[in-house]
């Protein structure tokens, strides 16, 4: 690697790769390594208070970012595998701590440092090619606050076309939620599930063999109906394939 | 007040979903209005569409934040220019003051134009119970004026109608038995609506737009049927809210490049009429007297609201509806009152009560999807969570709405987050309490709920055999 000083970053890895999916977490954490960055991961850390905040318990939402605040206000770099949970602490906790004479800041301070895991790859290290390789089709779908909250729609393509034998293929009306929205999904199933069908539809469509994607959460819906379903489509999140486990 | 069945949601919204002819017509029609609203902004181009939206959000923003100011220069303008101008704060003093209109006069054919408004204050009943006949002249008004329902769009209001649907409902309502093609139909109410037109004593419309230093309402149509309604009839009524206010007519340029692009994808509607007051003594036509009935029915309560505020700025282009794949779903009459959509979410829980309308708020996975298309910019996402907010957190109880069980569920999960070592001891367990569960790697059904609500359609996986947090400790942390 180059000479210039070692990027550190903290992984903040999200309840749900840390209780379900900690492969994505390995993945995160070898592909930053092999790009010379050096990962630490504040032992403390549990929830960004998303689904909390989300739900409308905006007070809970607040002690559990409070926390969040405290075990990464020393990190150079915040690195997050999900959209939805960077978007939370980027975009949204600077609002929520808006009036906090002594958060507020600290509020705008990680925000500045927080980074999903494809933007961090595409705009701090600037790599679209991390060496890896994958023989099969791939198609890709941008989750919703990945896309609209933060604004990240050309580095998880960039990235999977720097993937040696990759064979990108765009989705249908990929921008279209899969119906997920955390509790929207338990709160209106039917709705949810109508979604997810259309979502389903396109993704077969692609004649993908794996449908990828930067949040866990949303693969753990498409996934989730892909299995039930029986149909041979792995929902694998983008850490993964750029490890080449795909 | 328009009949309230927000609280319905629930149902309403089940029920759309197993409507197979429902889901049809919404499958194949939604897409196509979203396509024209795209081509025409490739069109203008986006760099251009930027520029309007930020240049109308502003100029909303300005009225808006000096709406006194607006609101008496209308008035004065208005009356300058022989028009009366009418404040309603409710549906029934709005319906009171139109009837009143009416009475006095003694009018009794009302020929009338797309009117959200009226939609609110229900005013077709009101005027047939008083003797006046109200005949809506928007083709799809009129459609669903005659199977007696609520508009299903904010401009489509008769989308929901497949033209067998109108075919049959025309034979029924006014005997025009076997209607094949569109035209024919189209035809056969121009028919019966032209006969209306022309004998009618009144003339009812909504407002796309109040230009305040004009003193001038400005309606958008594709079918002409709003000039008839402000040039035929003695007396002219119009009802619109107070947030169709914008300061001159350069702004209204702002707009016109908006509205008919983010609601239809046109350049411009084939008609935009101007009224600034009732006949002048030159005119050839014209209403011989012009009322200005200017309804609040809620919308001081969003206007003080300063996180709810940026909903007035709403034009009811009705482009967040024609993206939200929510309303892909539902469609429009499952929301329950007289604005459907993101946009309808927003609104209708402040203009009905929260109370009333508490499952609106959460009728959203807040894609995000709405803010992109409006040409406002209005941040609906934002808003809906505000409601949520308040449905859990607010102060006034007659607000809070908010299940014992999910408060609990909240309250668990905070403790439960506010510890590593308990989410360990809980990953634990949870390995534990799976195992019974789990068939080929994954859960396939959780039998009580919320579980059971996602297990229905979707495998769950199960807990990781180490948490992350473990793998690291143990080992990824200590390699490089």
């Amino acid at each position: 690697m180059s000479q210039s000083p070692q990027i550190k970053a903290s992984l903040f890895a999200t309840c749900l790769v840390d209780q379900l999916f900690p492969e994505v977490g390995e993945s995160v954490v070898r592909v930053l390594r092999r790009q010379g960055v050096e990962v630490d991961f504040p032992p403390d850390q549990t929830c960004c208070g998303q689904p909390l905040f989300n739900s409308g318990f905006r007070k809970d939402a607040i002690h559990l970012g409070r926390r969040v605040l405290k075990s990464f206000a020393h990190s150079q770099y915040v690195v997050v595998p999900s959209g939805s949970c960077a978007a939370m602490m980027k975009v949204f906790y600077p609002e929520l701590f808006d009036d906090d004479p002594e958060l507020g800041p600290q509020a705008k301070a990680l925000s500045d440092k927080v980074y999903e895991f494809s933007q961090f790859l595409v705009k701090v290290l600037d790599v679209t090619d991390v060496g890896a390789s994958y023989q099969g089709k791939v198609t890709y779908h941008p989750a919703c606050h990945l896309l609209r909250e933060l604004g990240v729609s050309k580095e998880p393509e960039a990235l999977l076309r720097g993937v040696t034998g990759l064979d990108y293929v765009e989705l249908p009306e990929g921008a279209t939620c899969c119906g997920f929205g955390g509790t929207f999904s338990v709160k209106y199933p039917g709705i949810s599930e109508g979604m997810l069908n259309d979502k389903l539809d396109n993704v077969v469509k692609t004649g993908a063999q794996v449908l990828t994607a930067c949040d866990s959460s949303c693969l753990m819906h498409i996934g989730g109906a892909l299995t039930r379903r029986g149909i041979d489509v792995k929902a694998v999140h983008l850490a993964q394939l750029l490890t080449g486990e795909g | 007040m328009a009949e309230v069945k927000t609280q319905e949601f629930q149902r309403a919204s089940v029920k759309a979903l197993a409507d197979a002819k429902l889901q049809s017509l919404l499958g194949r029609s939604m897409g196509t209005f979203d396509g024209a609203r795209q081509e025409a902004i490739e069109e203008l181009t986006p760099q251009r569409w930027e520029e309007m939206r930020e240049k109308g959000r502003a100029i909303k923003r300005h009225t808006l934040d000096n709406l006194d100011y607006y609101l008496e220069l209308l008035y004065d303008r208005v009356t300058q220019n022989g028009g009366q101008v009418h404040f309603a704060r409710d549906a029934q003093e709005a319906r009171n003051i139109v009837g009143q209109i009416a009475r006095s006069r003694g009018l009794k054919l009302a020929i009338k134009s797309k009117s959200m408004v009226s939609e609110e204050m229900s005013l077709n009943p009101y005027l047939e119970e008083m003797g006046v006949e109200p005949v809506e002249t928007d083709l799809g008004e009129y459609i669903i004026q005659l199977a007696q329902e609520t508009p299903f769009h904010i401009i489509a209001p008769a989308m929901h109608k497949t033209k067998e649907d109108v075919s049959q409902l025309f034979e029924e309502k006014i005997q025009r038995p076997n209607l094949k093609n569109i035209e024919e139909m189209a035809g056969a109410a121009r028919e019966v609506l032209r006969e209306k037109l022309v004998n009618a004593d009144m003339g009812i419309t909504g407002a796309n737009f109040l230009v305040a230093e004009t003193g001038t309402l400005v309606l958008v149509t594709n079918e002409g049927n709003g000039r008839f309604c402000t040039s035929v009839p003695r007396v002219l009524v119009s009802i619109t809210g107070m947030e169709k206010l914008i300061p001159s007519l350069e702004d209204l340029g702002v707009f016109m490049r908006l509205l008919p692009r983010a609601a239809t994808g046109q350049r411009i509607t084939s008609y935009v009429t101007h009224v600034s007051g009732p006949r002048r003594s030159d005119d050839e036509d014209g209403p011989e007297e012009f009322h200005l009935v200017i309804v609040d029915n809620g919308r001081s309560r969003l206007l003080q609201d300063p996180d709810l505020r940026e909903s007035l700025y709403c034009i009811r282009c009705g482009a967040c509806l024609n993206i939200c794949p929510v309303y892909h779903k539902v469609g429009g009459h499952a929301y329950g009152w007289v604005y459907p959509g993101p946009i309808g979410a927003v609104v209708s829980p402040v203009m009905v009560g929260l109370n009333k309308a508490k499952d609106l708020p959460h009728a959203s996975s807040l894609c995000g999807a709405c803010r992109d298309v409006c040409p406002i910019k209005i941040n609906i996402p934002r808003m809906l969570l505000k409601l949520r907010t308040q449905l859990a957190e607010s102060s006034d109880s007659t607000q809070r709405k908010v299940s014992i069980g999910e408060k609990l569920m909240a309250k668990g999960y905070r403790r439960l987050m506010s510890s590593p070592k308990l989410l360990s001891l809980t990953h634990r367990l949870g390995r534990l309490a799976q195992r019974p569960l789990l068939r080929k790697g994954l859960i396939r059904t959780i039998p009580f709920p919320p579980f059971s609500r996602w297990t229905r359609s979707r495998d769950l996986p199960p807990l990781a055999s180490k948490p992350f947090r473990q793998i690291w400790a143990e080992k990824l942390g200590k390699e490089r």
